[in-house]
């Protein structure tokens, strides 16, 4: 492409332009990403010896492996988010084979666009809704009372099935999407000629189905993943005091008790885990970063 | 299974009944949020207690959306934020496009990856990375030169620059992708029939890009508008909008919250109504 374009340009000139295009790129990734990142790495590995003088030293992490309630949260963190995703996956999918292969015509685009709207609303919105849904005083244990399944209303917030539900919710768009792209792209004739040689549901799915989306499940299940464990606002408004989010931790380190040695400590950790968990998903199922992004 | 196989009608009416109630799971949170918003009680929970727009237009003991003065200061807020990104992120982004569809350099499929990066950090990562590295800079700017840069310091600049480092990546991928598809020999021809490399850029490469501008800037617009996650981290003394809210629903939330969100939901689709009307042009 370039050698037609860039032959009207003498050799200088096709130089500035593209140190002007380079300019902003670098700009944004050195000094927006790249660098900060250096300097949490530093931060997270260095103890004050006397004020302004600092050390080299593995404290942050160590007391992270001391500490029974950093690692817990840690742990527990990946647990949920690892389940949320699951979760997501197997409510996602019938719903996007529904609107990828049994609706036809206007009414595939409409359900499609009905599945996108509640994703343009904030999340704190969605929150807001599910906190009065979910509350003492809210509706759905006003609705047990009033039909007789529970004699006082129940706390429903402030629960783990909680802060999965409000998980699962808020992911759900970036599982929906790429899960009926990948369907949709399966020809029908493959799943009638599975069917005439004697398959059944379950080994179409599993046989045809699955491996036909790998792509699309993977894409989702990584977005998913990543968007649930760098959550806050859903763990900590539904969950309460007990949400014990690895995000609040490091809330909590970096702003409320102003150490940010260990605030980035735990940061890179948790970039650690995400990053760890991403790459063993793409291995596993032998795919490209950059596919993956651009299809979610 | 598809509809050209036999299927039992148990099946189809479990497929149809497990459909509808995913429907129902989207849309019940934000239905009872619309509707707690005209209840006529202190508290957005049930009983109906009848039709109020009070916390719309109220004033006295019920302070209404339009009355509510910290509310519409932190809309306002995250408006002015979302503007700057959304100008950065379109900006930066057709560069990024430019130079990943169009140059050629060494290293360039790994600045691309680079790229993609921001994308699969953690917001509140991004959010005390980019604050710890700016207090740095800060701090380094007093010592050097004896100033004082107040904006490294928590407030909206950071929350610009933090939500900017993510969003630009969505914004270059959505422009990349159009540009990819565009036909260089239109470009030829504008220059055969004269047009200097600006004029051809201005008359024809950018009239093709603009459902693509438009849709990043869109999508921009609204991550922004919509982010918590970076910005809690970098807010200074006037917080946006979703952090404020978040600091309310803590303390337990006057139905004030439900009319303003009100107002976001229609917003959000009435942009929503504006991308769709474009088919496939944002590529999201």
């Amino acid at each position: 492409m370039r050698a037609e374009t860039g032959a009207r340009l003498d050799a200088p000139r096709a130089r500035l332009a593209l140190l002007l295009l380079l300019a902003p790129a670098v700009v944004w990734l050195a000094g927006l990403i790249v660098l900060p990142h250096l300097e949490l790495a530093v931060l997270s590995l260095r103890a004050r010896v006397t004020p302004g003088v600092y050390e080299f030293s593995f404290n942050q992490y160590r007391t992270f492996v001391d500490e029974p309630l950093y690692w817990h949260t840690f742990v527990r963190t990946a647990g949920i988010s690892i389940l949320a995703t699951a979760s997501t996956l197997l409510i996602a999918f019938p719903a996007a084979w529904y609107i990828a292969k049994i609706v036809r015509g206007r009414a595939q685009s409409v359900l499609l666009v009905l599945c996108l709207i509640p994703f343009w609303v904030s999340e704190t919105v969605r929150t807001l809704g599910w906190m009065i849904l979910l509350r003492e005083s809210g509706v759905l244990p006003r609705l047990l009372v009033d039909l007789g399944i529970t004699a006082v209303p129940v706390e429903m917030l402030y629960h783990d099935a909680t802060i999965l539900v409000g998980l699962v919710y808020t992911s759900m768009l970036f599982m929906v999407v790429p899960l009926v792209s990948a369907l949709e792209s399966l020809d029908d004739s493959l799943i009638e000629a599975a069917y005439d040689l004697g398959g059944n549901g379950w080994s179409i799915l599993w046989n045809i189905v699955v491996p036909h989306a790998a792509p699309g499940i993977v894409a989702g299940s990584i977005v998913v993943f990543m968007l649930t464990i760098g959550n806050y606002l859903t763990p900590t408004l539904l969950g309460g005091k007990n949400s014990l989010w690895f995000t609040e931790q490091i809330y909590t380190q970096f702003i409320t008790r102003f150490n940010w040695e260990q605030g980035a400590a735990f940061g890179f950790l948790l970039l650690i885990l995400s990053t760890a968990i991403v790459w063993v998903g793409l291995k596993l199922t032998r795919q490209s970063f950059g596919d993956v992004m651009r299809r979610a | 299974m598809i509809p050209s196989l036999p299927r039992s009608s148990l099946q189809r009416y479990t497929t149809a009944g497990f459909v509808a109630a995913f429907f129902v799971f989207l849309f019940v949170p934000l239905l009872v949020v619309a509707v707690f918003a005209f209840n006529n009680a202190n508290y957005p929970a049930p009983p109906w207690r009848g039709f109020t727009l009070d916390w719309f237009f109220g004033g006295g003991a019920r302070v209404g959306l339009f009355a509510d003065v910290p509310l519409l200061k932190s809309v306002w807020t995250s408006v002015v934020v979302a503007a700057w990104v959304t100008l950065l992120s379109v900006a930066v982004g057709t560069a990024n496009a430019f130079l990943l569809e169009r140059a050629q350099f060494r290293g360039k499929s790994a600045l691309s990856l680079l790229m993609l990066a921001p994308l699969v950090i953690p917001g509140v990562i991004l959010g005390i990375s980019i604050l710890a590295f700016a207090s740095r800079l800060a701090q380094f700017a007093g010592d050097m030169w004896d100033v004082e840069l107040d904006f490294l310091r928590p407030g909206l600049p950071l929350v610009v620059a933090g939500q900017f480092a993510y969003i630009v990546s969505i914004a270059t991928l959505t422009i990349a992708a159009r540009l990819k598809r565009f036909d260089v020999t239109l470009e030829e021809a504008a220059f055969n029939l004269g047009a200097s490399r600006s004029g051809a850029f201005w008359t024809v490469t950018l009239p093709y890009l603009k459902p693509a501008l438009i849709g990043a800037a869109a999508i921009s617009f609204l991550m922004s508008f919509e982010n918590f996650n970076t910005t809690l981290m970098l807010v200074g003394s006037d917080p946006p909008l979703t952090v404020m809210m978040y600091g309310r629903m803590r303390e337990g939330a006057s139905p004030v919250l439900n009319a303003v969100s009100l107002f976001l939901m229609v917003a959000s689709a009435l942009i929503a109504l504006v991308l769709l009307r474009r088919p496939r042009a944002s590529g999201a």
